[in-house]
């Protein structure tokens, strides 16, 4: 028997709230074509929400080999820099991106050898780079807020292809990529093996503690390609505020789809829906005019109700009423 | 003797799974009651429903001639219903007087009484005549005082029925007696036991009736003196089994001598195992018999390169190789299936299916997915070969019973065709007909060719199995048997040390 699929109940949640949306603000669903362009709240939730979509991505697979990675806001804050020194020094889009990228990557790799070479708690590890990481990022910036200006850099943040914005199509591009690569190669059943049962997995003959550091990598590489989604979305580096609390909605959007925090199963589609879940929570809060002191409440409610709805006990408890129900 | 557990008609159902259909079983007080079946016969089932783990679906559960549900294991323990599993659930780094009142130590006011929680810890472990520092971390006990201080807890809750499941299976013969006498002791205390084993021995040895459930039915209830050992072990297979069944016919004869596939030449690590020389030949069944604690295990993981050898050298055919993994092992066609079931083998919230294919798939690597067919037919042909009883190949293995949980186990090891297998006790815990099945599987591969390594602690089924038998004893190797020499008293001469001519 196939167990049910965990993106109903986000699925279910996105749906709630984009519906309560539509009845309080007739305007939400009201998608415009200016200038060839999509305009609209929900084009806005795309674009805004393709960042923390990407960083659930990588998020995705470090937590399903059990582990969790809370580094990924200061290494998109490195990045960002990275790309506003680098453009400013009148280097071209090409390398900008690549090292920017290649920064990710490297601290990824440090993530991955500290928590798979050298045995450190994912938590521990990825704390050291999580506070360490902004101050590099300050040191790259000189501790100052440099403003982008290069039209080709722009473009990856706002701007529009065939009249949809170019941020969110190159996530889900990824997306698919990522999807394909993991469940068509035994990438996904390697690193789904190791985070049910990591001594069984070696023992079956898996490199258990080089698929642990892939993930980390690539989670490393996701959160510097969104530094630069979100450098280019404000046109300036800031190490200060750059991603911050994204590994947060990160975490959140992966466990609410569907992703258990003990590690095995991951659903990579359950997590584009919780990103996308949480990015609208933010949108609409920011219409409401919810002051932001605030607006982790709600935020942490939504939470607590869908992991609520996916708990084996909660589940068993609305069945058992179910059958009541029947009965009578 | 008055009847004090009574289940009428219980059933239970798991996704995909009748696990208990209509089945009665009573207990009185004063007498020990085995419970016995294969796995998935639905002996855990009936314990997990009986302790409140798995509220029953159907069926009514009387105790001391009340009607009671119990929804939780504490609800069970209240009314006097205490279980002693096969893995003792206790504390490790808690004092053996902490464990034994754990959740119910004597206090006030958020305060603990630790006077009073050695005073009833040193009572409970007196009641067992088991003497030891109430003091002493749990960690530091020998496994078969740990299951002593396990009853112990259980006995402090003023329990009127004690369930043992599987209590023996890390006990030597020793401890086994120490406890059967335990066992008797509570029996005349008016406790009612239930005893869950798969060694008909003990059955015999020291229980009063018994209760056999097969496929989730009742088989029946017998007084154990009224049922001979061939008519017990038929009624758990649901066949009339012949003594022929489990004699080996020929005892297997050594192949003729070829060049040894594996050899192993001064292969030892301080502390776990001095250095060792072994060769395993192509269709051969090798035997590495022992006690517990022998050295047995750590061989085979030095040979599976899970730990690193600080002594020796291993060839393959001839040519020398570094095992400095388990991958390595694997990717030169050797096979190791672990004791440790739960913690070394299965991969739990898995399907079949993946568990099945994974060892398969590190061989071949991340990039050289098997297709989707050819997943399916590796499954169809196992699940059929092997008769694993599974809804399909996409179900969870945890919801697998032991017995077949262990042959997916054995599939996924020989789906990459191995040179060489280690098979570390591959019946331990399982029942008579998977273990007769999985003994016909061992004659297969070594009819197919295979270099068995086989290790078991049941000295029979060494004998029956192997051709030739290593013996290990306080963790070096102390003599090597075959042909005529190997009976089963050689071999516990050997292995007890006593082998002075």
């Amino acid at each position: 028997m196939k167990t049910k699929s965990p993106v109903i109940w986000p699925l279910a949640g996105l749906g709630a709230l984009v519906l309560l949306n539509a009845v309080f603000n007739p305007g939400f669903l009201h998608i415009t074509l200016l200038d060839g362009h999509l305009y609209g709240v929900p084009v806005d939730i795309l674009t805004q929400g393709s960042r923390t979509m990407l960083v659930a991505l990588g998020m995705t697979l470090v937590i399903a080999t059990a582990g969790v990675d809370l580094s990924v806001g200061s290494v998109v804050a490195i990045a960002g820099a990275v790309c506003a020194v680098l453009l400013q020094d009148g280097h071209g889009l090409a390398t900008t991106l690549a090292a920017a990228i290649g920064a990710g990557l490297l601290a990824g790799l440090a993530n991955g050898l500290l928590v798979a070479r050298f045995g450190v708690q994912p938590i521990v590890a990825t704390l050291i780079l999580m506070v360490a990481g902004r101050g590099v990022a300050q040191l790259i910036v000189d501790g100052q807020v440099i403003i982008i200006k290069s039209a080709a850099f722009d473009y990856l943040a706002n701007g529009f292809l065939l009249g949809l914005p170019f941020a969110p199509l190159l996530v889900v591009a990824l997306y698919a990529v990522a999807h394909f690569t993991l469940r068509r190669t035994a990438l996904g059943l390697f690193i789904e093996a190791v985070g049910d049962n990591e001594t069984a997995s070696r023992f079956a003959g898996l490199a258990a503690a080089r698929i642990k550091a892939f993930a980390y990598v690539f989670c490393g590489a996701c959160a510097g390609l969104a530094g630069v989604l979100a450098a280019a979305n404000i046109r300036a580096a800031d190490a200060y505020r750059a991603g911050e609390n994204m590994e947060l909605d990160a975490i959140f959007a992966v466990v609410v789809g569907g992703t258990a925090l003990s590690g095995g199963r991951f659903s990579i589609l359950g997590t584009a829906v919780g990103a996308l879940l949480i990015q609208t929570l933010t949108t609409t809060m920011y219409n409401l005019g919810v002051p932001p002191a605030i607006a982790p409440v709600p935020k942490a409610l939504l939470i607590i109700g869908v992991s609520l709805l996916q708990s084996e006990k909660v589940g068993r408890w609305l069945g058992g009423l179910g059958r009541k129900k029947e009965a009578t | 003797m008055a009847d004090l557990l009574e289940l009428r008609g219980i059933g239970k159902r798991f996704p995909g799974v009748v696990a208990l259909q209509g089945v009665d079983f009573t207990v009185r007080a004063g007498e020990i009651h085995a419970l016995l079946g294969e796995n998935g016969a639905g002996k855990s089932t009936l314990i997990k429903v009986l302790t409140g783990v798995h509220p029953a679906d159907a069926g009514e559960i009387r105790f001391g001639g009340q009607l009671i549900r119990p929804g939780a294991p504490k609800d069970a323990e209240r009314l006097g219903i205490s279980t002693v599993y096969q893995e003792v659930n206790l504390v490790p780094s808690l004092s053996i007087a902490e464990n034994i009142t754990l959740g119910r130590q004597p206090g006030r006011g958020g305060f603990l009484n630790w006077r009073a929680i050695r005073r009833r810890a040193r009572a409970a472990l007196a009641r067992l005549e088991v003497d030891c520092d109430v003091d002493a971390e749990l960690g530091s006990l020998s496994v078969a005082l740990q299951q002593m201080v396990a009853i112990a807890r259980a006995l402090d809750t003023s329990a009127r029925l004690l369930v043992l499941d599987e209590p023996t299976a890390s006990l030597d013969e020793k401890e086994v007696a120490e406890l059967f006498t335990i066992m008797r002791k509570l029996r005349a205390d008016g406790l009612g036991i239930v005893f869950v084993t798969h060694f008909l021995d003990q059955v015999y040895a020291v229980t009063d009736r018994l209760t056999i459930l097969r496929n989730g039915q009742l088989v029946g209830e017998y007084a154990t003196a009224d049922l001979t050992r061939l008519a017990l072990v038929g009624k758990m297979l649901g066949r009339e089994v012949s003594a022929a069944d489990f004699s080996p016919g020929v005892v297997a004869a050594r192949p003729d001598q070829t060049a040894p596939i594996l050899t192993a030449s001064k292969l030892g690590r301080s502390g776990a195992i001095a250095p060792v020389d072994l060769a395993m030949h192509a269709g051969e069944v090798t035997g590495l018999g022992g006690l517990l604690g022998s050295g047995r295990t750590e061989t085979a993981r030095l040979l599976f390169g899970i730990d690193a050898a600080d002594s020796g050298r291993i060839e393959i055919k001839g040519a020398p190789v570094a095992i400095d993994s388990p991958r390595d092992a694997v990717r030169l066609g050797l096979a190791f299936c672990s004791e440790d079931r739960k913690a070394e083998g299965i991969l739990p919230n898995l399907s079949v299916r993946e568990n099945l294919i994974v060892a398969l798939q590190g061989k071949r690597g991340a990039l050289r997915a098997l297709s989707r067919a050819e997943q399916a037919q590796l499954c169809d042909h196992y699940i059929k070969a092997l008769r694993i009883k599974t809804a399909d190949a996409e179900t969870p293995i945890k919801n697998l019973s032991g017995g077949n949980q262990q042959k997916v186990l054995l599939a996924r090891w020989l789906a990459t065709r191995p040179a060489v297998i280690i098979l570390d006790e591959p019946t331990r815990g399982i029942d008579i007909g998977a273990k007769q099945e999985i003994e016909q599987l061992i004659a297969k591969l070594r009819a197919d060719g295979l270099a068995v390594l086989f290790i078991s602690s049941e000295i029979d089924e060494v004998v029956r199995n192997c051709s030739r038998v290593l013996v290990l004893r306080e963790r070096r190797l102390t003599g090597e048997v075959a042909g005529a020499g190997l009976s089963s008293e050689n071999l516990m001469h050997l292995m007890a040390g006593t082998h002075e001519n």
